[in-house]
């Protein structure tokens, strides 16, 4: 398999930034503004959110940015289109993140073959169970050379992180704490504990620490135990006002990605 | 058992365990536990010991005589409003409080809808000494009021949702985010047959006391132990599949599943997921299931809180594909008419929830030979600030449709 996720990995294992936005939040056309600002201002990876009714997983400002990018009218379908249309400005791996039940509906091969077309990258569907995706997707996500990415969490058994990693062709998406997306990252003695241990467990793919990481020292905590990290709510507050959204994008993921703190 | 959950947790093709990661190891530890501990003898003996002494089981066979006249059929009501907090949720919660004490977990969540599962709830939890935090959507803490104030009483933290659109799918929404967030020290107790597997089938069992003693009881009255119909209604289903449980693989035994068709089917103001619903996810479960074009999930409408849900359990969504449950949708004018019927002919003021079963009585077409047993699944106290309002404005002529 040989797609721009699996390309970064080869030429960067470092510090890698991944932020999460939601489609058609907060204005329908936003999505294709905030993917071609993002790439520009440095982001490694973006992921974006399909909205659903119900995200489970998720803390109250993703659960907002749902909502009202469904108001805004927002679909799958609209999603494809807005990222066919930027897709030839832009270099960056695209990761779809979703629950399965719009997917579902959409109907997977088909998702697959659109996601392909358009130039995405890999999904991340939290709901899909392993075993679901092993005896059926996975020769379809194979087939459309899109990775997948599954989570693991302070929870999950050791046997089940290997299983992972194996059925893995891109990164783990690494859950920070028990809990919904949102809450910070403490860095405190149990988390760093957690963070270890996954570290010499030696696994094959690359990591991203994601929930929880917000700003420049959480970004920095969580790359001096992965490969990198993933930003999502806190970047959502960012853009929540469609005014300046360039520069507010700019300015927070310099801030992020500063080595030093910058001064406000 | 052809209609029984199978081994991955699916009936047919309802089922499963749609989860993100944070709820796996919880679930997979209920599921490999749960049929080991609910039959150890110990555990069975403490159930049966609260079911009796508790919940005041067993409830009533009632042979109606009026309703039976009625209707030209002999109807028994089974009495599952005379059980302790005044429905049938307790025997459920009285059974997952046992197991969340052998799985040594010391915080309860719930999640409830018309407050009934939140009562039956908070009950078990003072009952065992255990943290309840219960979830309930804002707009139905303000329209059941009453069972706010008796979860309080009962020591439980009543948490308003004021996501989506605050009611029973978001409060099942945010305690499975309670969930996430809790995951070692927490038993979240599901009240229906929904959720992730293994929960389905494990309310499925807890509930099937009631058709336990229904074989029974029959067997006394009626010399049979099998009546024609069992009747019962349905929001995600857990009345109905403990009504239904031990009659399932009876095919001479007709299974009649009531659902909510609030305004009417054809509205948008409705809850007949039979009817409206498509296969889909909803809270970890593959099921029918309300929903856009898109898979997004759509608010449904019942004037009972109680059946006032998206989806139905996938137990449900495969006796609706196979055949094997008849479904009918009632209207809440249809249902509030069960309710003063139940009310004038046999001095039980029904819960509205129940009373859709009732008013599914007028669509069957019942011999006089017919033995129908109805799951009376709960009171209708809680409702009477509903039921009131109705009685005000049955004069004055309103839009909605009867049918």
């Amino acid at each position: 398999m040989e797609n721009r996720l699996t390309k970064l990995f080869r030429e960067k294992r470092e510090n890698l930034l991944n932020v999460y936005f939601t489609a058609g939040f907060p204005e329908l056309e936003s999505t294709g503004v905030v993917l071609k600002t993002l790439e520009a201002a440095g982001a490694d990876i973006v992921e974006i959110g399909m909205p659903y009714s119900d995200p489970l997983a998720d803390g109250p400002t993703i659960q907002q940015s749902n909502t009202v990018a469904l108001r805004n009218g927002m679909s799958i379908k609209k999603l494809f289109s807005q990222i066919e249309a930027v897709r030839p400005e832009l270099e960056v791996p695209i990761v779809l993140m979703g629950y399965l039940n719009p997917v579902l509906q959409f109907g997977i091969e088909r998702f697959c073959e659109e996601a392909a077309r358009v130039g995405v990258d890999g999904f991340i569907l939290p709901d899909m169970p392993l075993h679901e995706y092993e005896e059926e997707y996975q020769p379809l996500f194979l087939k459309y050379n899109l990775s997948v990415i599954f989570l693991v969490t302070p929870q999950t058994s050791e046997d089940r992180i290997r299983k992972i990693d194996a059925l893995t062709n891109s990164f783990i998406y690494l859950v920070s704490s028990a809990s919904t997306t949102g809450n910070k990252v403490g860095g405190d003695a149990k988390q760093v504990q957690y963070f270890q241990r996954i570290q010499d467990l030696n696994l094959k793919n690359p990591k991203l620490i994601g929930f929880g990481i917000s700003d420049r020292s959480s970004f920095q905590l969580a790359c001096k135990y992965a490969e990198g990290a993933i930003i999502g709510s806190a970047f959502i507050k960012i853009i929540q006002q469609p005014e300046n959204l360039e520069e507010n994008i700019r300015g927070f993921i310099r801030e992020v990605k500063a080595p030093e703190a910058v001064s406000a | 058992m052809k209609y029984s959950v199978d081994e991955r947790g699916y009936y047919g093709n309802y089922g499963g365990a749609y989860i993100p990661e944070m709820l796996y190891p919880n679930v997979e530890e209920l599921r490999q536990k749960y049929l080991e501990i609910i039959y150890e003898p110990a555990f069975q003996e403490e159930l049966q010991g609260l079911l009796r002494d508790y919940v005041g089981r067993p409830t009533p066979l009632y042979w109606a005589k009026r309703l039976s006249e009625k209707f030209n059929a002999k109807i028994y009501l089974k009495r599952e409003d005379l059980a302790h907090t005044g429905a049938h949720k307790i025997n459920n919660t009285v059974g997952q409080i046992l197991l969340a004490k052998r799985l040594g977990k010391t915080r309860i969540i719930a999640e409830t809808g018309a407050g009934q599962h939140g009562v039956a709830t908070a009950t078990v939890c003072a009952l065992a000494g255990l943290e309840c935090v219960v979830y309930m959507g804002k707009i139905d803490t303000e329209r059941q009021k009453p069972n706010v104030a008796r979860m309080q009483l009962l020591g439980a933290t009543v948490v308003p949702v004021t996501s989506g659109s605050q009611t029973l799918k978001d409060a099942t929404n945010e305690a499975i985010r309670d969930w996430i967030s809790n995951p070692e020290d927490t038993h979240y107790i599901i009240g229906s047959v929904v959720g992730p597997h293994p929960y389905p089938d494990m309310v499925a069992r807890f509930q099937s006391v009631i058709s336990e003693e229904v074989k029974q009881q029959l067997l006394e009255k009626e010399g049979r132990a099998n009546p024609d119909y069992v009747v019962a209604c349905v929001g995600g289903g857990s009345n109905a599949a403990g009504a239904f449980y031990h009659f399932l693989d009876e095919p001479e035994v007709k299974l009649v599943a009531v659902e909510a068709a609030g305004h009417g089917v054809d509205t948008g103001f409705s809850a007949a997921t039979s009817v409206l619903g498509t296969l889909g996810i909803i809270h970890g479960s593959k099921t029918l299931l309300m929903q856009t074009d898109d898979g997004q999930i759509v608010e449904p409408h019942s004037i009972s809180a109680g059946l006032d849900y998206p989806g139905i359990g996938p137990m449900h969504a495969h006796l609706w594909e196979t055949g094997r449950a008849k479904f009918y949708s009632i209207t809440d004018n249809e249902a509030m008419e069960g309710v003063v019927m139940l009310s004038r002919l046999e001095g039980i003021i029904p819960a509205i929830e129940s009373a859709h079963a009732l008013a599914a009585l007028h669509r069957m077409e019942l011999k006089p030979t017919d033995v129908v047993v109805l799951n009376l699944s709960g009171r209708g106290d809680k409702d009477l600030a509903t039921i009131i309002n109705y009685l005000d404005n049955i004069e004055k002529p309103h839009g909605e449709q009867t049918n």
